[in-house]
C-alpha cells in the first residue's frame, strides 16, 4: 500500500530535518561570531541566509503538492500543514540570526564591555532551537514540551540585559550606539525563543492533533 | 441532539456468517451519517436493516435492538410497508422505472393511493425541485427516464424516493457511478436535504465523507470500530484501525 506517498513523506521529513539543522547552525555561528569577534564568521551567517530562503520555497512546493496529490487526512494531515507552518518559524530564525550577523559586522567591540549576560542568553535559545528540531526528529511530546518551559527562562534574560543596557547609556551616555545594538541582538534572540516555542507547538499538534492554543 | 435510529447490541448472521457484531450507535436527526469501511465490512448490510431490506435475503437472523423514532424494528411485527415509506433509500446505480420522468416520480404516491391529478403535478414538481433537477427537466417531464444521463437519473431517483415524503434517506454508494459534476450537484442536494431528512450514506470516498457527512461510523469485519464527529474521525480518530484504513495503509 501507499509506497509512494510514504516515500514523499519521507522526503519531507528529511528535508525538515535539514532545514532545521540550517537554523540551528545559523544562529550557533551567529552567536560564535559575536563571542569571538570574528566578523568574517558573521559575514559568512549573513549571506547564507538565502540558502534558508530558497529551502522554504522548497519544502512548502513539496507540502502543497502533496496536498494535491494525495489529499492527506488525520496524522497525515497533521504533518503536512505543521510542516508548512514550522518552516515560517523556521525561516524567521534564520533571519534573525542572519540580522544579529549583520550587527556584528559594524559592532565597535572595543565599547562593547562585558557581553556574558548575551553570550549566556545565546545559549539557552540555542537549547530551545535544538529542542524542538530534536522534538520533530523524534516524534517526542516531552522534549517540545520542554522547549516551552525554557521561553520564560530566555524573556528573563532579555529583561536582565534591557535593564543592565539602561544603566549603561544611564553611566556612559557616549556609548549608545552600541547598547541599541547589544539591545537589538538580546531582542532578536527572545524572538527565536518565541520562535522556537511555535516549532514546539506544532510538533505537539502533529503528534497530539491538540494545538496548546486550544487548551 | 435528537436521535433518529438507536442501535443497540445489533447482531446479523447471513446463514453460520456472523456479518455484524454487536453494533451499537445512535444516529442523529437532520445529520447526515457516513458509514464507511473496506467492501465487505457489513456497511451495506447495516444500512439495509435500517428499513428492513435484509427481509429480502431467506438466511438473514437478526438479533438485539434497532429502535426507529422509539419503535422497535427488529424481529418486530412493524408495518414493514410504513417503515419504507418513512425510510427511502437511493442505490448505488441509478435504478429509474423505464417509464416517463413524470411516471417515475409519481408512482410511489400512487401506490401510496394519491390520484388526483393536480395533487399529483404539485408532489412531481415539488419533488424534482428538491432534488435540484426540475428546471433540467421541466420541459420533458413525458421522456423516458431511461434517456437521462447518469447524473441526472440518480437526481431522479432521489426525487423519486422524496415523493413519498420519507423521514429519513438512506443512500448507499450514491456517487459511485457518477462524473465529477454529477457527484458535486449530489453532494450539494444532499447538504440541502440535511435541514428536512435525516441522512445516511454508505461512501468509500473519504473526502465525500469528510466533505458533507456531521457523523462517520467506521466499520471493519462487521465491528463497527469507531463512530464520532466527522472531524474528529478525520483530525485525530481515536482507533489505530481508522487511522491505518482512512490513510490508505489497508483496504
Amino acid at each position: 500500500m501507499r509506497t509512494h506517498f510514504d516515500a514523499q513523506l519521507a522526503t519531507l521529513n528529511n528535508e525538515l530535518i535539514l532545514m532545521g539543522s540550517l537554523c540551528e547552525n545559523a544562529i550557533a555561528k551567529a552567536s560564535q561570531a559575536l563571542h569571538d569577534h570574528s566578523k568574517d564568521m558573521a559575514f559568512n551567517v549573513y549571506k547564507s541566509d538565502t540558502v534558508v530562503d530558497k529551502k522554504e520555497r522548497d519544502i512548502e512546493a513539496l507540502c502543497l503538492s502533496l496536498i494535491l496529490h494525495q489529499q492527506p487526512i488525520a496524522s497525515d494531515l497533521r504533518f503536512i500543514s505543521a510542516a508548512l507552518k514550522m518552516i515560517t518559524d523556521m525561516e524567521r530564525i534564520a533571519d534573525q540570526a542572519s540580522d544579529i550577523a549583520e550587527i556584528t559586522l559594524n559592532f565597535d567591540f572595543d565599547e562593547a564591555g562585558d557581553i556574558s549576560l548575551i553570550d549566556e542568553m545565546a545559549k539557552a535559545t540555542i537549547k530551545m532551537v535544538n529542542g524542538c528540531i530534536d522534538a520533530y526528529i523524534k516524534r517526542d511530546l516531552k522534549t517540545a514540551q520542554d522547549v516551552l518551559e525554557h521561553d520564560d527562562e530566555v524573556d528573563e534574560f532579555f529583561y536582565k540585559i534591557k535593564t543592565q543596557l539602561v544603566e549603561r547609556i544611564r553611566a556612559h551616555d557616549q556609548d549608545g550606539q552600541t547598547s541599541l545594538d547589544l539591545l537589538m541582538i538580546a531582542k532578536y534572540l527572545e524572538r527565536i525563543g518565541d520562535h522556537a516555542c511555535n516549532i514546539a507547538q506544532w510538533v505537539i499538534f502533529a503528534i497530539t492533533g491538540n494545538h496548546k492554543n486550544e487548551e | 441532539m435528537e436521535t433518529i435510529f438507536d442501535v443497540e447490541n445489533f447482531n446479523l448472521w447471513y446463514g453460520e456468517n456472523h456479518a455484524l457484531h454487536n453494533i451499537n450507535m445512535k444516529i442523529e436527526k437532520n445529520a447526515i451519517t457516513a458509514l464507511i469501511g473496506p467492501s465487505g465490512c457489513g456497511k451495506s448490510t447495516f444500512i439495509k436493516t435500517l428499513n428492513r431490506m435484509n427481509d429480502l435475503i431467506p438466511s438473514v437472523r437478526l438479533e438485539g435492538s434497532i429502535r426507529y423514532r422509539g419503535q422497535e424494528i427488529v424481529n418486530s411485527d412493524i408495518n414493514v410497508y410504513n417503515l419504507r415509506k418513512e425510510v427511502g433509500m437511493v442505490f448505488q446505480k441509478p435504478n429509474p422505472f423505464p417509464m416517463s420522468i413524470y411516471d417515475n416520480i409519481a408512482y410511489g404516491p400512487r401506490t401510496h393511493g394519491i390520484k388526483n391529478k393536480s395533487q399529483l403535478n404539485e408532489i412531481v414538481e415539488k419533488s424534482l425541485r428538491d432534488a435540484a433537477i426540475f428546471d433540467e427537466l421541466k420541459d420533458r417531464l413525458k421522456d423516458s427516464a431511461l434517456g437521462l444521463s447518469g447524473g441526472q437519473q440518480q437526481r431522479l431517483c432521489i426525487a423519486r424516493a422524496l415523493a413519498v415524503k420519507p423521514d429519513v434517506l438512506l443512500m448507499d454508494e450514491p456517487t459511485s457511478a457518477l462524473d465529477p459534476i454529477s457527484t458535486s450537484k449530489i453532494e450539494e442536494l444532499v447538504l440541502e436535504l440535511k435541514k428536512d431528512y435525516s441522512i445516511v450514506i454508505v461512501t468509500h470516498n473519504m473526502q465525500q465523507a469528510v466533505r458533507i457527512s456531521d457523523y462517520t461510523a467506521f466499520f471493519l469485519l462487521g465491528d463497527l470500530v469507531e463512530f464520532d464527529k466527522t472531524d474528529k474521525i478525520f483530525n485525530k480518530p481515536s482507533d489505530k484501525r481508522t487511522e491505518d484504513y482512512i490513510t490508505g495503509r489497508f483496504g
